[in-house]
């Protein structure tokens, strides 16, 4: 460096901790060398998030969030999203990099969630970490559900309608709680635009709070790997892991190859089939949102699915609570209960590497019994499998399955036959 | 704990009610804010009444009108789908209409003022979709040889019997709201005005 940009960046040292920061976040954070390609999906996840950010600036500089219909009696928003599409230069390519980025995030957070459960990122010293990874989770879902109303399409319309009405189930308060959160009587322009708000301010400056303490936390404690042992427990001399290495540039470069292969497959979809076979954007929402009449077919996008098939399982009342009550908190119980996954797993090693049958077995039972959830929710009630195996009981076996995954794992995961964890990593 | 012994408790007695004065300030700059999230004046006075004539409806037709930003329905049921009523009596989960799903004057078997007609919310009471029409008996109907007409909520499936009755063990926990609503004429409706509020 010249003896010139070294003195300004002294200059800035002294007042803001510019290469200090640099060094506890980058060159001199110490990631461990055995990373495997699921660790991709985090900063997939991130750049995901910025793709959101780009693309969602740029869409609302032609957006109406504006119920009322226009002269030719189409709803203002849903009009707006028309001539995005057709009219704005490249607008039809920010709106689909936007609507596929939508379910990218979904894609790569699953996958990253998955990498933690396999691999025991959540066990001690993570909890935190784990847990505003979940409140990401959480906003995000909130995020994509309100970006979802703005279209204004059928499926925005009455897939709200159903969601807001979950509110509506909880004793004493609920009416008047789905009141404030429509701000009408009925979803209308007033609900649009408080959404649109939500969408575009509240929720993203929660989520960027969110990914910043879910780093920090992170670079605190340090990175889990896929062999779950802590690299700080052995160091060289220098107080640095033997078995890490500095993100940057080693991991930064990596990651550039993760970008590569994502970026492929995201522009495949983008450019190619931004429907995603209905989806990614449902048929139903090239309709303009209709109060008087619901599609005949409603089911949420499919990143939702597995939680609203387990909304539909439930059909029995219990202590004198509506069954509709307690959809509505097995629901809710079964993304909470992700939170709590720290504190119930009791075993010994914290890598599936090193895990026995018993937890190997439970978590492909969890994996199909997801996928089958996920694969119910887009199908309607009276789904059944080869038209001969009905639907909705699978449906509440794969349920209960969910909740046992985690509810059993203080039992099962204690009782598992695990294998001794190595002293260090595995490398090749 | 020299520092402690120096403490002076006037000042920390002011400064404890200082930020508690602050607190009461910030909790009460917080009603407004909550307040503009509640229905506008302008959302209160909308849901003006709508008349429905009804006179060109034939016997198993249907017509939706728009009432409050949601459908009503209008059904003229024919004699069979009255009589098909008592075979769901024991079908439906509150079969007497006990619950206050409707006016007084709709609390009778039929649930509505004139048997023929029936006025209903086309709003399932699970989460708010609005169920389609089954109309169809049997088999035709894609929901088994026994169905006896009636209505089918397709976000969850809830049934509901042709005088808007929803079947036991359904998602949905209500029957369909009947709105209050009178006769002007002998065809003519009005919805969301039943001379009583």
């Amino acid at each position: 460096m010249t003896t010139k940009s070294q003195a300004l960046l002294n200059w800035i040292d002294e007042r803001f901790p510019l290469t200090s920061t640099w060094k506890a976040h980058l060159s001199e954070y110490y990631a461990p060398k055995n990373f495997n390609f699921w660790y991709f999906f985090g900063s997939l996840a991130l750049l995901v998030l910025v793709i959101q950010i780009v693309t969602g600036i740029f869409l609302v500089m032609h957006y109406k969030p504006d119920g009322t219909l226009n002269a030719s009696g189409i709803p203002v928003a849903f009009a707006s999203v028309e001539y995005i599409m057709r009219e704005v230069p490249g607008g039809w390519l920010i709106r689909y990099l936007h609507s596929t980025g939508a379910s990218a995030f979904f894609i790569v957070v699953y996958l990253h969630m998955f990498r933690g459960l396999l691999y025991g990122s959540y066990r001690k010293p993570r909890e935190l970490i784990w847990i505003f990874g979940t409140l990401i989770f959480l906003a995000l879902m909130a995020e994509a559900f309100m970006g979802y109303l703005l279209p204004w399409g059928q499926m925005s319309y009455w897939g709200a309608q159903v969601i807001i009405n979950l509110f509506s189930a909880i004793p004493v308060i609920g009416p008047d709680l789905s009141l404030v959160i429509r701000g009408d009587y009925v979803i209308s322009d007033a609900t649009l635009n408080r959404f649109f708000s939500f969408h575009v301010i509240a929720v993203p400056l929660v989520l960027i709070g969110l990914v910043a303490a879910h780093i920090i936390a992170l670079h605190e404690v340090g990175s889990n790997n896929p062999d779950g042992v802590e690299i700080k427990k052995k160091k060289d001399a220098n107080g640095i892991p033997l078995d890490g290495i500095p993100f940057h540039p080693y991991y930064t470069v990596k990651d550039i190859a993760g970008v590569v292969a994502f970026l492929f497959f995201f522009s495949a979809v983008v450019f190619f089939a931004p429907e995603a076979g209905g989806y990614f954007l449902e048929y139903n929402n090239f309709i303009p949102a209709d109060p008087l009449k619901t599609p005949p077919h409603i089911a949420p996008v499919w990143y939702f699915t597995p939680f609203y098939s387990i909304l539909r399982a439930v059909t029995y009342p219990l202590f004198g609570l509506d069954a509709k009550f307690w959809g509505v908190v097995a629901m809710g119980a079964s993304v909470v209960i992700i939170a709590f996954l720290p504190w119930l797993d009791r075993s010994p090693v914290k890598s599936i590497r090193y895990k026995g049958p018993v937890f190997k077995i439970a978590v492909a039972i969890f994996v199909i019994a997801f996928a089958l959830l996920g694969f119910l929710g887009v199908k309607p009630p009276e789904y059944a499998f080869f038209g001969v195996i009905p639907g909705a009981p699978v449906a509440q076996i794969c349920s209960v399955l969910y909740f046992a995954f985690f509810l059993l794992m203080p039992w099962y995961s204690k009782i598992d036959k695990c294998k001794p964890e190595p002293e260090r990593v595995n490398f090749k | 704990m020299s520092v402690d012994q120096k403490m002076d408790s006037g000042r920390r007695n002011l400064l404890l009610a200082t930020s508690a004065a602050g607190g009461v300030a910030a909790v009460a700059t917080a009603v407004p804010f909550v307040a503009s999230l509640t229905p506008s004046e302008r959302a209160k006075a909308a849901g003006a009444p709508v008349e429905a004539d009804v006179s060109k409806l034939a016997p198993g037709e249907m017509m939706t009108v728009e009432w409050r930003g949601k459908p009503v329905w209008i059904l003229r049921r024919t004699e069979e789908m009255l009589a098909s009523l008592e075979k769901t009596e024991g079908l439906v989960s509150d079969p007497a209409s006990d619950r206050p799903m409707q006016p007084e004057y709709a609390k009778n078997q039929y649930r509505s003022i004139k048997p023929e007609y029936l006025v209903t919310v086309g709003i399932c009471t699970h989460l708010g979709c609005s169920p389609s029409e089954r109309l169809k008996t049997g088999a035709e109907s894609g929901l088994g040889a026994d169905w006896p007409g009636g209505f089918l909520c397709p976000c969850h499936g809830s049934k509901f019997d042709l005088a808007g009755r929803v079947y036991s063990s359904m998602p949905a926990p209500d029957n369909l709201e009947v709105p209050p609503h009178q006769y002007l004429a002998d065809t003519l409706l009005i919805i969301g005005d039943d001379g009583k509020a």
